[in-house]
């Protein structure tokens, strides 16, 4: 789990099981003339946390949104659970998702952001069962219970009725934790979940992830938070400038990078 | 108020400082007693003018206002009939323009430019042009242009025909004036609040798996709200009273037949205090629904909803305010706030 072979390494796929949960290959994505990645190839398999590290403008995000659907990518291959992002194959062609396509594939796929992104106008609780209730279509009493059980987890069992205002940031990135878990994700991708937190609330919820990544959860973490990325990951990717430069185990990458551009980089954070 | 933290080392401790011994002695504001009196003076001006002089007219002296014959007339059978009308009239229109409205604004965000287009074309010609010049082209330019109005496949056979001088209405060509013409200021208060909510609402709605649709119903609008109704409020309180421009088109509304009782009577200004005073009724009403309507969307964007004017009031009268010096005198650290 904690060596991802090269891609030339890498074993054929055959059943659904040992697919791996992300195969990225020569991802390329620009806006406009700015090309913000320049030919991603990464592998995650399943149960694997993923730490992404990297200066900003490196496009740790910009790959998280394409796994997720929220960017089209514009060249290479970039496959979820075995399946293209944006695209159905078919013989040799490949047609584009429609929207319907699309929103099934992200509501396997949960994401929380630097932001949290609550929904302001709904309880905590109705933020938790927005997803079952309106995408899956879930009862409403089974999803309440469930995503009581969830804020539980997250320890914010007596928030449930609060709006998300009221609540702490940490308390809110908790709740968007909870939310995305909401819909039973088969992979869970983490953008900066702690960078707008104040330093005494980033404890809180690096301990979810903490849990979460224990119980086998697939999940990628764009970070900034090293020691987390030591402790929990399974593999650190070092991003700069659109490529990978740099990735392997998280106690070899922090310690001992091999790349220049690297070790610059954990001066300063580290 | 004593018991906030944070607090001070106690009086015993700081000697030659104790607060509660020493006299407040506040601010005293002259000019704010001057003001008062003009205003005063103005106010008792108005009301003398309105109630107690008088005017001779033929020989006879009569109340200058005529407030009797104000209300004689304020509940007769044409003016609550004109009433109707009006209130339908604001209704229809105000229904039928934030309709097209959402529409209109949802289609200028739309990334097929020929939408977008369209409906940039539409709030183009319906807010470039007076309304009133819109309520007589409807009521007189369509059956000019068009004698009979035909449903059925474009540039096929027909389905159904009316006779435009019997679809068209007076009342019909002043709904339809009114909610199209609303259609477009409304488009650009809708589109105002929906690019007001944060991108992030969109990607977290996405993200979870909901539809274009259904970001656009359960999210997005829901947060607009708050931006869109204090301006459709003003709206809504302006339809009512554009509503008195049908009355060019020979509609029965409020003001049409209290000048056509006026014209018969020739008691011109009583009648357009009848007017003013069921339309300052009804503004009224509607600006207090709109506070309502206001506070119901302010859930989650402030973290405490602000009073009813009934909670303010009694805020007011009760004893939480009635002795502020000895609780300054008390904590005289703590800033006094509200």
């Amino acid at each position: 789990m904690t060596d991802v072979p090269p891609p030339s390494e890498r074993p054929a796929a055959t059943g659904r099981g040992s697919v791996p949960m992300i195969d990225a290959r020569k991802v390329r994505k620009s806006y406009g003339r700015l090309e913000v990645l320049k030919g991603i190839d990464m592998l995650v398999g399943r149960g694997e946390v993923l730490c992404l590290i990297g200066p900003s403008g490196s496009g740790k995000s910009t790959f998280l949104r394409c796994i997720n659907h929220l960017e089209n990518i514009d060249g290479g291959e970039l496959d979820v659970d075995g399946e293209l992002v944006g695209y159905r194959q078919s013989g040799d062609k490949l047609y584009e998702l429609k929207d319907r396509e699309v929103c099934a594939k992200r509501a396997e796929i949960g994401m929380v952001f630097q932001r949290f992104n609550l929904f302001p106008h709904m309880s905590v609780l109705d933020n938790v069962v927005s997803g079952p209730v309106w995408v899956k279509k879930a009862s409403s009493g089974s999803s309440k219970d469930r995503a009581r059980d969830l804020l539980a987890r997250v320890g914010l069992a007596d928030k449930v009725d609060s709006y998300p205002n009221q609540l702490s940031g940490g308390q809110q990135q908790r709740v968007a934790i909870a939310r995305a878990l909401a819909m039973d994700p088969k992979l869970m991708l983490f953008d900066e979940p702690t960078s707008a937190l104040d330093p005494e609330l980033v404890g809180d919820v690096l301990d979810v992830m903490r849990d979460l990544a224990a119980d086998g959860m697939t999940m990628i973490v764009v970070t900034h938070e090293m020691g987390f990325a030591r402790e929990v990951g399974d593999t650190v990717v070092f991003m700069d400038g659109g490529v990978v430069v740099e990735q392997g185990d998280p106690s070899e990458v922090l310690t001992d990078p091999q790349h220049e551009r690297t070790r610059s980089f954990l001066a300063k954070v580290l | 108020m004593t018991d906030a933290p944070g607090q001070p080392p106690a009086d015993d401790e700081r000697p030659g400082r104790d607060p509660s011994a020493l006299t407040v002695v506040p601010v005293r504001h002259p000019w704010r007693w001057v003001t008062g009196v003009v205003i005063l003076v103005l106010l008792a001006m108005l009301v003398n003018s309105l109630l107690f002089s008088y005017r001779v007219r033929g020989g006879t002296r009569e109340g200058r206002f005529q407030w009797g014959v104000v209300s004689h007339y304020l509940f007769t059978g044409p003016v609550l009939r004109g009433i109707v009308i009006t209130l339908e009239l604001t209704v229809i229109a105000m229904v039928a323009g934030i309709t097209i409205g959402v529409v209109l604004a949802v289609l200028r965000l739309s990334p097929n430019p020929l939408l977008s287009g369209a409906a940039w074309l539409y709030i183009w010609f319906f807010r470039g042009t007076p309304v009133l010049v819109q309520l007589f082209f409807w009521y007189i330019g369509i059956a000019y242009l068009y004698v009979n109005v035909t449903l059925g496949v474009p540039f096929g056979p027909a389905l159904v025909t009316f006779n435009s001088n019997t679809l068209i209405t007076a009342f019909v060509a002043g709904a339809l004036g009114l909610s199209l013409n609303e259609g477009a200021y409304m488009a650009e208060i809708v589109r105002a609040g929906i690019i007001s909510v944060d991108e992030g609402q969109t990607e977290a709605a996405q993200s979870i798996g909901l539809s274009k649709l259904q970001t656009m119903r359960r999210i997005v609008l829901p947060q607009a709200m708050r931006i869109i109704i204090p301006p459709t409020g003003n709206e809504t309180i302006s339809m009512l009273k554009t509503t008195s421009l049908v009355s060019t088109i020979a509609v029965a509304d409020l003001f049409q037949e209290t000048q056509n009782i006026a014209s018969r009577t020739y008691e011109v200004v009583p009648l357009l205090l009848v007017a003013s005073l069921w339309y300052l009724f009804f503004t009224s009403v509607l600006t207090v629904g709109q506070y309502y309507i206001e506070r119901y969307y302010a859930r989650g964007a402030s973290r405490q909803l602000p009073p009813t004017p009934f909670q303010r009031l009694r805020q007011a009268l009760g004893p939480t305010r009635t002795t502020p010096v000895p609780a300054l005198a008390e904590a005289p650290w703590v800033a006094p706030h509200d």
